[in-house]
């Protein structure tokens, strides 16, 4: 086992120092290191976008980053999406609009949705499809998350 | 008296017959009058002392869990048949 | 004197309250198992068998256990000897034998993927390192994974002690054929010979995986007093206890589950896999120990559905009539013997009425894993072959598919082909919204497009359930039940004491119990949760309500009970005088004990889940890609407590009955291990693949429910292939014989027929 390295990052606004050994990816970093355990592991290889995180303003798959690679970066997670007591309007969207059954999926939904609005707010319903498609959803049939995200666009708009 | 529908699968035992009519106030005596009348047919339906894994009864179209203990009232129609779950 | 309430109006039923978990879910504070972490904690992996049948002839774990860092290397050595003994863990039996077998393989492996060693270490990295340095010397033997070929004589034998069982009667020689069924009604000989018109395909499926997106994960931690403490993500704490009890060989007393927030199970999280292994490991490394599956071990070695081959033959009058049906079905089991074929079987014909009829089952061994259930399991693959026959016999006589439905849908009083006759049921009634609905109004235009509808069935099932309510000062209540909630039914459940109550979904706080904390609760499974343990907090509620009248004739209006009244809305009424549930709840409080209520209930009949889809498909004949453009999807719910889940409900298991239908699939090499162990390559239905899924709801009153409620969860999955299938023909003019209808398929097929045209 390789020694391990000294990460200096900025995770949901917050200065954060690491320890990581050089194999670990930013999800192992986040769940077991830091105890962020919002992010999920669904396939641990890309493919089901459970873990998605904000690294410097783009959603990315936090298994296929790794730990060290986030040294002065900016990352934001599913933990850091709520301002204090208040959700966000894309987490208020999602349960008024019930776009969550088993809530596996929904950590990583909310992060690429968020990264979504923020570009896009007025996200018609097939960019919508097309920037969500790398988030595995097993239980809803993405009609209700498709729905929640044009809703918080919305409210995105009509709050700023 | 009950009216009691043989499984398809035990129609062997019972020379082709689909149901008969005996005497009985819980499942267990269907289960006795069955096997006086069709001997060997107790064993493919129980298990000890119970109704083998995997069967249930159907009392009139309704389901129940009690097994042999359950009770019957003249007139009803018992099946036995497969259980099921689900995911 | 208690008054009735189930007046169809409601007050809390039919709303659309936020989660209770909500919060939670969307802030990442919600605790999922592999969120769990224990001071000391080890993290475990299993070794799993290269190959997809074998004989183990020797493991070395000497290296493995020389690994710094290393705590525990266990075996099946390690593992207690079970013996031959069949375990009934409520929703079914099974032999121990062979559930241990699964955890841990004994003297063979079965299938690729089958776990033979299992490592606790201080890391998952050291624990895979040390994993794989563990020597497994194998046997190799001839393997077995079409359905067809393991029930021949000559087939590779997966286990030399499994005798066909008939109905109690067991084959002379031992064969991959674990069961066989057998059901028959009416005459078929004199049903056949009164049809103007008879139809009959062979179909096969192949296996599908549930496809939760969170991996199997376990904690256990075998504490100094002996008792084994277990975080789990599965369906049925209660199951998962006395499964592990027993593969342990320890006291069912001596464990206890706590299920925790749980991402998808769908069928697939109702047998154990590692509750056991993190038990022994911790057992042996006096540390906590937590597995998490990878993403390819969830593939390879748990959940699929069974493959299928079937063949079907439906008989009907010129006039429509269906008079016979005879089904011949064989199922994959897997390793060991699986349980979908009985279902199979009686779901073949359940949504007609259908005078005369024979069905065969095979529950068959291959070198597959395990099979499990899956959503209305064994129902989905008869529906395809049923539903397009019913289709194939309206074109043969010019009836529209919808009437042929309507004429012979099944209803109260239509005997099931294993004998019992339905209740009220609400299959017409979903027909009739098909027929009044938009989308079948809606024209359909352009070359190769089509529309297909299909019809489905579940049982629904009861089993046990309990509930016990607490009272708080301010008249709020708590509701602790036992129900895994994979999909809000905390908040189902909580809506319905609400209702009871007169309170709101947020006065109630509902919580779902480890074993030591709540009464015996079945499965979250057969679509019984909202049904089975909504009965319980309704039972529940009841019985709070008779102390609160006793006590209020007491202690608040000094008169006999019978003086007092409980009114619809909830409140309670003596000579004019009015108090509300709160009202009376905090009086109660100051004056006397607290006031606490519970509830145990059985129910045993099936609540009959019937629905009915339609789906405009467009075929890509350069490429044989199906897009779906349109789809709508039906069914009774009986009462939808919170239509947002059921449509919800409709919605997910109309998609995943989409992807079953044109591409999921296991694909395996030619030395029968599996080729697609990801996501990547086991194509799951993305958001980009689908239109929005309408949902329209019926609501014909289940009466073995106060308030009517049926479980809605597993028929969606039912119809979606059929429907597509039916779809794709009138589009095409191609009838689909297999599952899935994925590009390849679809575009050989029309190649083929073009180039025979």
């Amino acid at each position: 086992m390789a020694n391990k390295r000294h990460v200096s990052t900025t995770i949901n606004g917050e200065p954060k120092e690491f320890l990581c050994a050089p194999h670990e990816s930013l999800l192992e970093v986040l769940r077991d290191n830091l105890g962020l355990t919002g992010s999920k592991e669904g396939c641990n290889n890309g493919n089901c976008g459970a873990c998605t995180v904000i690294l410097n303003g783009r959603p990315v798959d936090s298994c296929l980053v790794l730990g060290v690679e986030v040294e002065d970066a900016e990352v934001e997670t599913v933990e850091g999406i709520a301002d204090r007591n208040e959700l966000h309007p894309v987490q208020e969207c999602f349960l008024e609009g019930a776009a969550l059954q088993c809530g596996i999926c929904t950590p990583g939904f909310l992060v690429a949705s968020k990264a979504l609005l923020e570009k896009t707010p007025d996200a018609c319903e097939h960019t919508i499809r097309y920037n969500l498609a790398g988030n595995l959803c097993r239980c809803t049939g993405y009609d209700k998350i498709v729905r929640a995200v044009q809703d918080a666009g919305k409210r995105m708009a009509e709050s700023n | 008296m009950v009216t009691v529908f043989i499984p398809a699968q035990l129609k062997e035992l019972t020379g082709g017959i689909t149901s008969v009519e005996v005497e009985a106030s819980n499942i267990r005596q269907v289960v006795e009058r069955l096997e006086q009348l069709f001997p060997g047919i107790q064993q493919r339906l129980c298990d000890g002392d119970d109704l083998r894994s995997g069967l249930q009864v159907s009392i009139d179209s309704v389901m129940t869990s009690r097994g042999l203990i359950a009770k019957v009232q003249p007139g009803n129609e018992i099946h036995f048949v497969p259980a099921f779950g689900g995911g | 004197m208690i008054k009735n309430n189930g007046n169809g109006e409601y007050r809390v039923l039919g709303t659309r309250p936020v989660r209770h978990d909500g919060a939670d879910k969307v802030t990442g504070k919600a605790v999922y198992t592999a969120d769990v972490q224990l001071p000391g904690m080890l993290r475990g992996f299993i070794l799993r068998s290269p190959i997809a049948h074998g004989l183990i002839k020797s493991i070395d774990t000497s290296a493995a256990k020389a690994t710094p860092g290393v705590h525990a290397v266990i075996t099946s050595a390690d593992m207690p000897d079970v013996g031959d003994k069949i375990a009934d863990l409520g929703e079914g039996a099974v032999n121990l034998k062979y559930l241990s077998g699964n955890v841990l393989a004994q003297d063979k492996v079965l299938y690729k993927g089958h776990a033979v060693a299992a490592v606790a270490a201080v890391d998952i990295h050291v624990a895979e390192e040390a994993a794989n340095k563990i020597i497994v010397e194998y046997e190799e033997l001839p393997s077995v994974t079409w359905v067809l070929d393991a029930m021949q004589d000559d087939a590779p034998l997966l286990h030399d002690d499994l005798h066909t069982d008939s109905m109690g009667a067991k084959s002379e020689n031992p064969s991959n054929i674990c069961t066989h069924m057998h059901f028959e009604k009416g005459n078929i000989e004199d049903g056949f010979a009164q049809c103007d018109v008879v139809v009959e395909r062979e179909f096969k499926t192949a296996s599908v995986h549930q496809g939760y997106i969170e991996p199997h994960a376990s904690v256990g931690d075998w504490n100094e007093d002996g008792r084994l403490r277990i975080w789990t993500a599965t369906q049925g704490s209660f199951s998962a206890r006395q499964q592990t009890a027993e593969i342990l060989q320890i006291p069912i007393g001596d464990v206890v589950v706590t299920p925790c927030e749980i991402g998808g199970g769908f069928g697939g999280k109702i047998a154990v896999y590692l509750e056991p292994l993190v038990g022994m490991l911790s057992k042996v490394s006096g540390r906590p120990v937590k597995i998490s599956m990878t993403r390819a071990d969830v593939f390879e070695a748990t959940g699929p559905t069974p493959g299928s081959y079937m063949k079907v033959k439906i008989g009907a009058t010129n006039d429509g009539k269906l008079i016979a049906g005879e089904a011949w079905l064989a199922y994959d089991a897997g390793g060991y013997p699986g349980g979908m074929i009985g279902p199979g079987c009686m779901c073949v014909f359940s949504c007609y009425d259908i005078e005369h009829a024979v069905v065969d089952g095979y529950d068959v061994c291959l070198n597959k894993p395990n099979t499990q259930a899956y959503r209305a399991p064994g129902a989905t693959q008869v529906a395809f072959a049923t539903e397009q026959l019913v289709d194939e016999i309206a074109k043969q006589i010019g009836m529209c598919p919808l009437e042929i439905r309507q004429l012979n849908a099944a209803k109260e009083g239509t005997v099931r082909v294993d004998g019992p006759k339905y209740p009220p049921v609400g299959l017409v009634e979903c027909l009739e919204a098909l027929e009044e609905s938009d989308h079948w109004k809606s024209s359909l235009d352009g070359p190769l497009r089509g529309r297909g509808i299909a019809a489905g069935f579940w049982f629904g099932c009861g089993l046990k359930s309990c509930a016990t309510v607490t009272v708080n000062h301010d008249g709020t209540v708590n509701l602790l039940e036992g129900s895994t909630d994979i999909g809000g039914s905390r908040t189902s459940l909580a809506m319905q004491l609400a209702e009871v109550l007169g309170i709101t979904s947020d006065d109630v706080n509902p919580m779902v119990g480890d074993t030591d904390s709540v009464g015996y609760t079945d499965v979250t499974g057969g679509s019984r949760v909202t049904f089975a343990t909504g009965l319980a907090a309704y039972t529940a509620g009841r019985d709070l309500q008779t102390q609160m009248i006793s006590r209020a004739a007491e202690e608040v209006w000094d008169c006999s009970p019978d003086e007092v009244t409980l009114e619809n809305d909830g409140s309670f009424t003596h000579n004019g005088e009015s108090k509300t549930f709160k009202e009376l709840a905090s009086q109660l409080f100051k004056h006397g004990e607290p006031l606490v209520a519970r509830a145990a209930v059985s129910p045993e009949n099936p609540t009959n889940g019937f629905g009915v889809h339609v789906a405009d498909v467009e075929v890509d004949p350069e490429t044989g890609k199906v897009t779906v453009l349109r789809y709508t999807t039906i069914q009774d719910a009986g009462k939808a407590v919170h239509p947002s889940y059921v449509e919800g409900q409709l919605q997910g298991g109309t998609v995943q009955g989409i992807g079953w239908a044109l591409n999921e699939e296991y694909f395996y090499h030619d030395n029968d291990t599996v080729a697609n162990a990801s996501f990547l390559d086991y194509r799951m239905p993305t958001m980009l693949d689908l239109p929005m899924i309408d949902t329209i709801i019926v609501e014909a009153a289940n009466p073995d429910h106060p308030y009517g409620v049926r479980g809605v969860g597993e028929t969606p999955i039912v119809p979606p292939p059929a429907a597509l299938a039916n779809a794709i023909y009138n589009a095409t003019g191609t009838r689909m014989e297999q599952l899935p209808m994925s590009p390849p398929v679809l575009w050989k097929q029309l190649q083929s027929e073009s180039a025979e045209a």
